[in-house]
């Protein structure tokens, strides 16, 4: 029986749990090459999963005032400015200005859906990961687990129609939102057959929305392209089905090493190796019982 | 030098961090430290009844409850919504450490407050046996599946310790209830506690060196800032509170209250080192790029013709 946490090559409860209901798996090519750091990305997708501002900080980093992705973040253009000339061919006093739009991953094997404890993270028809948001309990174990720090608890006030809950007269909640939030590829939107808010408004197709076996050719083909025309850095990052993550649901065409857009350069499930960490478990576990049995050893009283 | 190189040469995005920090708050290495006291005296308990020892058999049991039922609402109010803590009961998920735990703590909570409640009142005697065999049966599981969580995440420090933790905590769980029954049991009966505090103290002390020295520089968090102030003051805890137990505190009473609530201390602050490590591993992102890094390119040397990563 194969377990959530066995790598499978393919997601784990997709699509054979979903019967007639299973769709393509659907997903993300960014293009970093031709993103010019407009970031209607970042304001498409607020404006239409009505993620909450929160709170405005001028960095110094570049034009990236947004730093990270997060609860209330779930696009993020990233800007870099390299001494370094675009194409191979490079003057000493080039100047090059990378800008990426990092999104959730949708990992194949994904570290926050097998964590969750309540089911509240799960693997749609799509093959995309998403948060029931009237599940979550707010543990917050997807939060360390995500390679890539994505998702995040949200901090920001309770809405006002969703008040603290009071039992027995003590207020058990609190009066932040305490739930995680990410990006769900636009679920809503996808249900009614429409790409998600980012890719609709990008527009120089940077972001490309479809079947995922569709975007790894056309990805591959445009890394020939650059590469053929000498694009100093040009690879593909989170295309190979192999990787520890089993490839992502969004993967990125780079212009450099990925920890300078500081995404990780090798990406592991945690759960790969939980098999191993349970064996562990059982071990420890004998080993506190025959300890405290051990402690009888030298008389009983 | 540009601004996305880390003095060392590691490249980042302006020295921003991969990971996410854990958003926990103090709630869980406390939980961490009363499960484990639950956890390792259902088991001190039962092993006493055995060796006939009913003053230790009791109070450990006493202890054992007390721990578990305080671990509970440790873990609600550290949610984000408190309410809706039942909902970890929706589902068993075998991929989720925190999930089967949830479960070992219902299964060991239950059964464990059930023996204590039937020993304090005497009835039901059948019953009160099997509750104390399911608790104890329970208590190794739930004494160190914490360190199996925190190992089964993104966090280097924790992920890569995943060998070492489970019996770090096993061992620092077999110290506290140790520790706890020394100070609730007079000198002349709690032989085994001494033995059991003394005993977890040097394991866990010697575990912890070792998987420090074996970690190298993924393990550094543990010994800098706040974790490494911890760890210090764990060791002198734990080690002053061991030697007072292992001498004077097999006639004195004082002695063995002073050292068991030294080891109780230094157990406490071991959580929080381990628990706040994580929080500074994951904040510094040479710890998650530079191991990644070699990997990828100890794979990929020489460079793939595809310029894959």
């Amino acid at each position: 029986m194969k377990t959530l946490a066995q790598p499978t090559g393919s997601p784990a409860a997709w699509p054979d749990t979903y019967g007639d209901d299973a769709r393509e798996r659907m997903g993300f090519f960014t293009d970093t090459s031709i993103c010019i750091g407009c970031k209607a990305c970042e304001v498409a997708c607020k404006e239409w999963n009505l993620v909450p501002e929160d709170g405005m900080v001028w960095t110094g980093e570049s034009y990236d005032n947004t730093s990270e992705l997060g609860a209330n973040s779930w696009r993020h253009v990233a800007f870099v400015e390299q001494n370094t000339s675009l194409r191979g061919d490079g003057q000493a006093d080039a100047l090059r200005w990378l800008m990426s739009s990092d999104v959730c991953k949708h990992c194949t094997h994904a570290a926050c859906l097998d964590v969750c404890p309540t089911g509240a993270l799960f693997r749609t028809e799509y093959g995309t990961v998403v948060v029931q948001e009237d599940v979550c309990n707010g543990c917050g174990y997807c939060v360390p687990a995500c390679p890539f720090g994505v998702i995040d608890r949200r901090h920001l006030p309770r809405d006002s129609g969703d008040p603290p809950a009071e039992i027995l007269g003590l207020q058990l909640g609190k009066a932040e939102d305490g739930r995680v939030w990410k990006c769900t590829l636009c679920y809503d939107r996808l249900k009614g057959g429409h790409e998600p808010a980012c890719a609709k408004a990008c527009p120089t197709d940077s972001i490309q929305f479809g079947p995922l076996d569709e975007l790894r050719e056309r990805a591959s083909k445009r890394l020939e392209k650059l590469q053929a025309e000498k694009w100093n850095g040009a690879r593909l990052y989170g295309h190979d089905p192999g990787d520890g993550v089993g490839g992502f649901g969004a993967f990125f065409l780079l212009l450099d090493e990925p920890e300078v857009y500081g995404l990780p350069p090798d990406p592991v499930v945690t759960t790969s190796h939980l098999p191993s960490m349970y064996r562990t478990a059982a071990l420890a576990a004998g080993a506190v019982a025959l300890g405290v049995l051990a402690g009888f050893l030298g008389g009983t009283r | 030098m540009s601004v996305t190189e880390a003095g060392n040469g590691m490249r980042s995005y302006y020295g921003r961090p991969v990971l996410k920090e854990p958003v926990w708050q103090p709630e869980i290495p406390a939980y961490f430290f009363t499960g484990g006291l639950a956890g390792a005296s259902s088991i001190l308990g039962l092993a006493a009844r055995i060796a006939g020892n009913e003053t230790l058999a009791r109070r450990a049991l006493y202890i054992g409850a007390a721990a578990d039922l305080v671990s509970p609402p440790l873990l609600i109010a550290d949610l984000g919504r408190p309410e809706r803590f039942l909902n970890m009961f929706r589902v068993f998920k075998v991929t989720s450490p925190m999930s089967v735990g949830s479960w070992v703590l219902l299964v060991s909570g239950g059964a464990t407050s059930t023996a204590a409640l039937l020993q304090w009142t005497g009835r039901l005697k059948p019953v009160m046996i099997a509750a104390k065999i399911v608790s104890s049966l329970a208590g190794g599981p739930l004494a160190v599946y914490t360190a199996t969580l925190v190992s089964n995440t993104a966090v280097p420090v924790w992920h890569e310790a995943r060998q070492e933790l489970p019996f770090l905590f096993g061992s620092s769980a077999v110290a506290s209830a140790g520790a706890s029954a020394a100070i609730a049991v007079p000198p002349a009966e709690a032989g085994p506690a001494r033995r059991l505090a003394v005993g977890g103290v040097l394991v866990e002390n010697v575990l912890f060196e070792l998987m420090q020295k074996r970690l190298g520089m993924v393990g550094e968090p543990y010994s800098k800032g706040e974790a490494g102030r911890f760890r210090k003051i764990a060791m002198g805890c734990t080690l002053g509170g061991a030697a007072l137990l292992a001498r004077p505190g097999r006639r004195s009473r004082l002695a063995a209250v002073a050292g068991g609530a030294l080891v109780l201390a230094g157990e406490l602050a071991v959580r929080w080192s381990v628990f706040r490590a994580g929080f500074q591993s994951a904040r510094d992102p040479r710890y998650t790029v530079e191991p990644q890094r070699e990997r990828a390119q100890s794979r990929t040397a020489p460079a793939p013709a595809d310029g894959s990563v």
